[in-house]
Order: structure tokens, then C-alpha cells, then sequence
């Protein structure tokens, strides 16, 4: 049963963030980068590379990424690693330098990787306000490197719009960014100019890329608590922080009760005294179960005359409509009572037998019962009623006979009537089926019903 | 003239209320203690109780865990993958999209076959409900829910029915109808009401009664005719996220899987969880039975599969690799219960060898996170469903 050393009450002390769906991923990705990027242990070969008249400081190839995820990840296929590349890339922990579209490419691109300060674990949700003043400093300067992509420049004359009131303010705080830009070193100004640009490629992705940083909304409540005011890339601060719709107010968590110790003491002790099988029998049954259905497993054994999906023809299904079944379907019947009933065709077929051989009573009771359970609620009391008066009941029309002690059981559970009362009666009639069947083998003419019979007779054995 | 034994009275005051009064020997915890008669019987009434603490409580439930392992790891003498060696590999898969369902406007979250084996309802964040003849590609109904996120939808064992819920906290069954003056919606019949959003639903195998899963810790069990709560089902100590029905036609079982990392197993007549199950290290997106009923198969955050057996009572394969580090989000068997699909995080499908534990195949093709996934109810394909608005169906 529980196999996790891991105390469930120590949940309640242990930081909840680190253990969201999210971050789990990215500390995983993280763990990956680092080694990444360790030249003691052969991680990527960093290098700046000589173009035209300048250098392009601290990049590596996209060829030598997927090389190295190739090989140290155990990645047999070339497609897989660029794939597993392109997701780190698309989540913000490596990006090409030329490029909008957070993609890898198994070639001689170039890539940066991403600085911890703007990676997503750090749970950033970046306002408009952030962005407009990004996009506002990248028009202050005069680089061609820094020149707006057109759903950019669309994005500013948004933003302008939205916020014409605040305008002046955001016009301020991008001059200060400027100003503090300039300070920094040429070539460090190079790798954080494009790492920003990298962060606002996951946080505002180019229209058509997927947006990384939506939520699954089921497994947004274990997020920080959302009346913390949110941070700025920039420093900045908002006296009024908008809330955001998606987040729904963490539960806080519920703490174990004596109660609940408790309830865990049963339930262990009655976990103790079930008896187990060992794993040898049950990777047997498990193996057994596969390899009597591989040849009804149309992925493993392909579908006769065809599956329908992979040639646009339904013949496939227009015979399992007929009422005529292939001898590989019959022997399907022989499995489990349960094959026989699931199948319209057997479950004619089988019924049939049943009503020819010996009493009908015996069936419909059986038939009945397991109508009983699907029906509304509101007529269960009116059907066990009925069943009582036609099948159980002194003098009743369509007597059945039940051994004395279910029988007994079955008198008090019509007392309170629901959806479970005849289930003991079931039982006794399963075994009914299976001596009577039995019996009744030898005299049978009809090849199909006997063969099925052989085999429901085999499978019902095993349940006593 | 008869023996008499006489008993020594001693006088003093009582361990528990001080009071100067007679005094008796009792043995608690093979300690003695004195207590007055009046404590006596309080104490034999309310039980052994008070002098439980909370952490010895919590202690014995540790102990009793830790002697449960022991007894399960007595019957643990082999590896499912090693009995499995024995068995033939499997040959070649060519699996490939036939069939791509445009329409739906956002995330696709939620999909289920009817049992024509053709039919499909799928759902999607923006609240639309659609029900697709999956074979032609066309679409035969659709709905909009008064609520996005429909993160839960089934189709009813007749085929005449949808039921589908999400962040409206409900489950809502709605009729097909191929009047083209009927308003799908006009005759929605409220069925489940919980304190959180519905994660999932399924018809039992009849039209009568809907199980549901749901953000609020419960699962239910539904009458549909008068929305009456025939039994509810409390233990997971988070969100539910997905449960998955017995095959049985006689079964009255179920599975169900949380944030709370644990996969249980109950029984739907008394209410009570038969087996529990904790060994994923994050939440359990999806659990779905393995076909003949002894075991069932989880998904999990942890990016990895699992495979639970009933019987042993024990976890008895995990399905992962070093590559796959985003969470799967769905799970589902093929007809024989060789192969196991599972879709992930990372917009890839995994198909794995149950038996021997080797990842078969991959899967590329969706733009976006893969969030449901659904074999047909004849095995000749099975369906995906994700968040890049799609659906497909593989074969």
C-alpha cells in the first residue's frame, strides 16, 4: 500500500509553491541547463563568435544543444531532442539570438541561455504597465538590433491607447532604464538586451506561438498568495494592483485530526489482514489476460477485413452488426460471463439456450435484478416489489428456487428496499448456471452454443 | 462457615481527579495507575481515548504503515518486467493522425466515445460542448455551457446523452435531440452540484446514474431523474482530478486520483475506500482500469505512468524516462491491455509496454499540451484531445 516515505502531514510544512505542477518542471529544466552549461563535467561549448565587424559574445550552436541533450539525456531520436529543445526553449530557459519564435534548430543557429533572473520559476507575471515600458525604452535607443517587430509596434500603439493617462510616467521610467543601460559594459548591454528580449518572447509570445505561461486553472490555488502585490521587471510600483481572474484563493490546508489518525488506524488494519497475492501470480494473470486478447487487440493484430479508421471503409462494423458471429468472436463469449452479456449477439444466443433448456424463470429473474440496478431512483422501490411478487414470493407466478439461506437474506433486504437488494439471490443463480450448464453440455446438438458453453462453464468454475 | 477473601481498600487521592477517595489498580500502557472508582468508569466507557495523544496516534500510524510495507514486500519476489521477458516484443507501431476535429475555439479539456464506436463529445475552455461523428469528421450537436473551463464531459451508455460540467461547480446532462428546432439546451437537466469545479464525470452502465469527481475533496454518486445523491465519497485530502469505473458488467467499484498524490479504490454500495494507493510524487491527472479489472494505471505531474495491481495491493510498474520531464495528463489501455497510451505535458503521446515497461513509440503531431485521451470502446483507435484546440484520432 503506501510505499512513500515521505510523511503526508509534512506537506502542511514544506513550501506548497515548490511542490506545484510548474515548478516541478522547471526544476527539472533548471537541473538540465546547469548541466548544460558545466564545462568540467562536458557541457555545450560556449564560445563568442567573430561576424562581419563585430563579436557575438557568449553563444552556443543549436546542433551542439540537441548533440548534448542526445547524449546525456539518453535520447535515441534526433526529432525527440530537438523537441525536448524546442519545450526548454519555449518556456524561457534558452532562446535563439535572431529570433522571436522560441524554437531550437538542429543547426548552426545561435543560442544564449537565459538568466536565472528572469527565469519562469521565479513566478513572474509581468504587467502591461512592464511591458509598455520595455517596449517604449527599445524605441529610445538607436540600435538596429533593437528595432520593433511589427506585432510589437502594434502591441505599443495598444498600449499607448490604453494607457494615454499614464503615458508620461511609463515615458519616464523607460529614460531611467536608458540611462542605467548605457552605464553597463558593450558587451554585457549585448547579452541582457537579448535576454530581456527573450523573457517578453514567453511572457507576450508572437502571435501563432503557444503562450507557456498559461495555467491549467485546476492547479492555479496553490499558487502564491495573489494579494502579494506582483512584482515588476522594472522596479516599478503600482499602488493598484489589478487582480487577476485566474486565480482562485488557496484552501488553506486542512490539518490531521485525531479523527483522521484514527480513521487511517482502521483502515491500515484492515489493509494488513487482506490477503495479498504474490507478484509472481499476479504477472502471470496480467501476461495471461494480454495474450488471451492480443488477437482482438486491433492495434497488435490488425482488424479484419480492416480497421475502418485506417481505410475509410466501415465494413468492419457493418458485420459486427449482423447476426451472424466468425468463430474467433464466439470463442471471445467463452472468456467471462461478462464477454457473453456485453455482446448483443452472444447475449441473444446465450439467453436462447437458456429459455430452451430449462426454465425462463431462473433468466428473467436474473434479467430483472440487473435491470433493477439501472433504474431511477424513484421506481426501485416499486420494481424490488414487483420482483418479490413475480419471482420470490409465496405462490408466487413465476416461482424461482434460491437455496434456503439466501432465500432468508433476501426476505429481510426487501424490507429495505434498493438497487442492492437481490444481489445474494445473484450469486445463487451464477452457480445455478454453472451446474446446470453443465449437465445440459452433453445432450447439445447446436456446435456454436456448446463450444461457448465449454468455455463459460471453464471461466465459472474458477469462481468457486 | 465459608473463605473470605478479603481485599485491601487503599485510600488516596486518584491519579486523574485528585479526589480523596477509594482507590483501584488500573493498567494503562502496562503502567499502573490509581484511580477512584467514578474514574474507573468513565475511563472503561469512553475507552483508552484521552490518553491518546495526537502524535501517538500519528506514531502508530506510522508504525502500522511501516509493518503494512513489510508484509506487502514479503510477496514483492519478482519484477512484472522480468516474468515479462518471456513474452514476445512487440513489432513496428505506424500509428498516425487519421483523423483531425477543427471547431472547437479553445483548449480542447475533456473527450469521451459513445458506444457506437464512431460517436465522440468533446469539450473545450470556452465553454462549447461539441458531439462529433468522429468517422466523417462532422458535427452533429454542440451546446454552450454558461460556464469556460468544461473540464469534464461523458457520453451515456444509449448513446441519447451528454453529461458535462466545470467551473460552474456541476454536472448538467443534456438529451440529443436531431430535431433542428430543439434547443440542445433548453432541455438541461441539473444533476450533481459540488462546492468546486467538476474535474470529471461518467455514466455507470446506465443512463441512470452519473459518478462525478470534483475540486471539493468528493466524488458522488447521482440519480439523474431527480438529481438525488445516492452516496458520496470522502477520504482524498485534495482535489480529485479523475476517477474511472470498474469494466465489470456487474462491478461496483471505482478508482480515483488526486492532488493529493493518492489513487483509491471504492466500493460505490457502502461509500467506503476498499484501497488507497501513494506512491506518485505529484498529482494524479488521470487513472483508467486495466481491461480485465485487477489493476488500473495512473498519470501523474511527476511525468510519470504507474501501474497499481488490486490483488497485490502494490504498485507494479512505472512507465518513465529521463527525457519526459513535463506531468502526463491522461491514460488509457488498449483492448488487450498490452499497450498503454498516455499523453503529456509536452504535447507528445508515449506509448508504453505494460508488460515489459519500454516506451514503444512517440507520438508528435499536437501543438499544444495533450489533456485527454480516450481509446475507442472497440480498440481500433483512440483519440486525443489538446489544449491547441484540436482533436485526433490515431490508428
Amino acid at each position: 500500500m503506501a510505499q512513500a516515505p515521505t510523511d503526508p502531514s509534512s506537506a502542511e510544512a514544506a513550501d506548497p509553491e515548490e511542490s506545484s505542477p510548474n515548478m516541478i518542471v522547471y526544476r527539472k529544466i533548471e537541473d538540465i541547463i546547469t548541466r548544460m552549461q558545466d564545462d568540467k563535467t562536458g557541457g555545450v561549448p560556449i564560445r563568442t563568435v567573430k561576424s562581419f565587424l563585430s563579436k557575438i559574445p557568449s553563444v552556443v550552436t543549436g546542433a551542439d544543444i540537441v548533440q548534448w541533450l542526445m547524449k546525456n539525456l539518453s535520447i535515441e531520436d534526433q526529432g525527440e531532442a530537438i523537441h525536448l529543445g524546442s519545450l526548454i526553449a519555449a518556456q524561457g530557459y534558452v532562446f535563439p539570438i535572431s529570433d522571436h519564435v522560441l524554437t531550437l534548430k538542429d543547426d548552426g543557429t545561435f543560442y544564449r541561455f537565459q538568466a536565472p533572473y528572469f527565469w519562469p520559476s521565479n513566478c513572474w507575471e509581468p504587467e502591461n504597465t512592464d511591458y509598455a515600458i520595455y517596449l517604449c525604452k527599445r524605441t529610445m535607443q538607436n540600435k538596429a538590433r533593437l528595432e520593433l517587430a511589427d506585432y510589437e509596434a502594434e502591441n505599443l500603439a495598444r498600449l499607448q491607447r490604453a494607457f494615454a493617462r499614464k503615458w508620461e510616467f511609463i515615458f519616464m521610467q523607460a529614460e531611467a532604464q536608458v540611462k542605467i543601460d548605457r552605464k553597463k559594459d558593450k558587451t554585457e548591454r549585448k547579452i541582457l538586451d537579448s535576454q530581456e528580449r527573450a523573457f517578453w518572447d514567453v511572457h507576450r509570445p508572437v502571435p501563432g506561438c503557444v503562450n507557456t505561461t498559461e495555467m491549467d486553472i485546476r492547479k492555479c490555488r496553490r499558487m502564491k498568495n495573489p494579494q502579494k502585490v506582483k512584482k515588476s521587471v522594472y522596479g516599478v510600483t503600482e499602488e493598484s494592483q489589478p487582480q487577476s481572474p485566474v486565480h482562485v484563493p488557496s484552501q488553506p490546508v486542512r490539518k490531521t485530526t485525531k479523527e483522521d489518525f484514527r480513521k487511517q488506524i482502521t483502515f491500515l488494519n484492515l489493509q494488513i489482514d487482506r490477503h495479498c497475492l504474490k507478484m509472481s501470480k499476479v504477472a502471470e494473470s496480467l501476461i495471461a489476460y494480454t495474450e488471451q486478447y492480443v488477437e482482438y487487440d486491433p492495434f497488435i493484430t490488425p482488424a479484419e477485413p480492416s480497421n475502418p479508421w485506417i481505410s475509410d471503409d466501415a465494413a468492419l462494423w457493418d458485420i459486427e452488426m449482423s447476426k451472424e458471429p466468425s468463430q474467433q468472436r464466439v470463442k471471445r463469449w467463452g472468456f467471462s460471463m461478462d464477454e457473453v452479456l456485453k455482446d448483443p449477439v452472444g447475449r441473444d444466443q446465450f439467453l436462447r439456450f437458456l429459455e430452451s433448456e430449462f426454465s425462463s424463470e431462473n433468466l428473467r429473474f436474473w434479467l430483472a435484478v440487473q435491470d433493477l440496478k439501472k433504474q431511477p431512483l424513484q421506481d426501485v422501490t416499486t420494481r424490488v416489489e414487483e420482483i418479490w411478487q413475480e419471482f420470490l414470493a409465496p405462490g408466487a407466478q413465476s416461482a424461482i428456487n434460491l437455496d434456503s439461506h439466501s432465500y432468508e437474506k433476501t426476505s429481510q433486504n426487501v424490507k429495505d428496499p434498493g438497487r442492492y437488494t437481490y444481489e445474494d439471490a445473484q450469486v445463487y443463480f451464477k452457480r445455478s448456471v454453472f451446474f446446470i450448464s453443465h449437465g445440459c453440455i452433453r445432450t447439445l446438438e447446436d456446435k456454436t452454443t456448446f463450444h461457448m458453453l465449454q468455455l463459460l462453464n471453464h471461466d465459472l468454475s474458477k469462481d468457486f | 462457615m465459608c473463605d473470605q477473601t478479603f481485599l485491601a481498600i487503599v485510600f488516596g487521592p486518584c491519579d486523574k481527579c485528585s479526589n480523596e477517595k477509594p482507590l483501584r489498580a488500573v493498567y494503562i500502557k502496562s503502567e499502573q495507575l490509581s484511580y477512584c472508582s467514578l474514574c474507573v468508569e468513565m475511563m472503561a466507557t469512553e475507552g483508552l481515548h484521552e490518553n491518546e495523544t495526537l502524535a501517538s496516534l500519528k506514531n502508530e500510524a506510522e508504525s502500522l504503515k511501516g509493518k503494512l510495507e513489510e508484509e506487502r514486500a514479503k510477496l514483492h519476489d519478482v519484477e512484472l518486467h522480468q516474468v515479462a521477458e518471456r513474452v514476445e516484443a512487440l513489432g513496428q507501431f505506424v500509428m498516425k493522425t487519421r483523423r483531425t476535429l477543427k471547431g472547437h475555439g479553445n483548449k480542447v479539456l475533456c473527450m469521451d466515445w459513445c458506444k457506437d464506436k464512431r460517436r465522440i463529445v468533446s469539450s473545450s475552455q470556452d465553454g462549447k460542448v461539441i458531439v462529433w461523428d468522429s468517422f466523417t469528421t462532422n458535427k452533429e450537436h454542440a451546446v454552450t455551457m454558461p460556464c469556460t473551463w468544461v473540464m469534464a464531459c461523458a457520453y451515456a451508455p444509449s448513446g441519447c446523452a451528454i453529461a458535462c460540467g466545470g467551473l460552474d461547480n456541476k454536472c448538467s446532462v443534456y438529451p440529443l435531440t436531431f430535431d433542428k428546432n430543439e434547443n440542445m439546451a433548453a432541455k438541461k437537466k441539473s444533476v450533481a452540484m459540488h462546492t468546486n469545479y467538476l474535474s470529471a464525470c461518467s455514466f455507470t452502465n446506465s443512463d441512470m446514474q452519473i459518478l462525478t469527481a470534483s475540486g471539493d475533496g468528493t466524488c458522488a454518486l447521482w440519480d439523474v431523474e431527480s438529481g438525488q445523491l445516492l452516496q458520496s465519497f470522502h477520504g482524498h485530502g485534495a482535489d480529485v482530478l479523475c476517477l474511472d469505473l470498474a469494466p465489470s458488467e456487474t462491478g461496483n467499484t471505482f478508482v480515483s486520483g488526486g492532488c493529493d498524490k493518492k489513487a483509491m479504490v471504492w466500493d460505490m454500495r457502502s461509500g467506503q475506500c476498499i484501497q488507497s494507493f501513494e506512491t506518485h510524487d505529484s498529482d494524479i491527472n488521470s487513472v483508467r482500469y486495466y481491461p480485465s479489472g485487477d489493476a488500473f494505471a495512473s498519470g501523474s505531474d511527476d511525468a510519470t505512468c504507474r501501474l497499481y495491481d488490486l490483488r497485490a495491493d502494490r504498485e507494479v510498474a512505472i512507465y518513465s524516462k529521463e527525457s519526459i520531464i513535463f506531468g502526463a495528463s491522461s491514460v488509457d489501455f488498449s483492448l488487450s491491455g498490452r499497450l498503454l497510451f498516455a499523453g503529456y505535458n509536452d504535447y507528445t503521446i508515449n506509448v508504453w509496454d505494460v508488460l515489459k515497461g519500454s516506451r514503444v513509440s512517440i507520438l508528435f503531431g499536437h501543438e499544444n499540451r495533450v489533456s485527454t485521451l480516450r481509446v475507442s470502446p472497440d480498440g481500433t483507435a483512440f483519440c486525443s484531445g489538446s489544449w491547441d484546440h484540436t482533436l485526433r484520432i490515431w490508428a
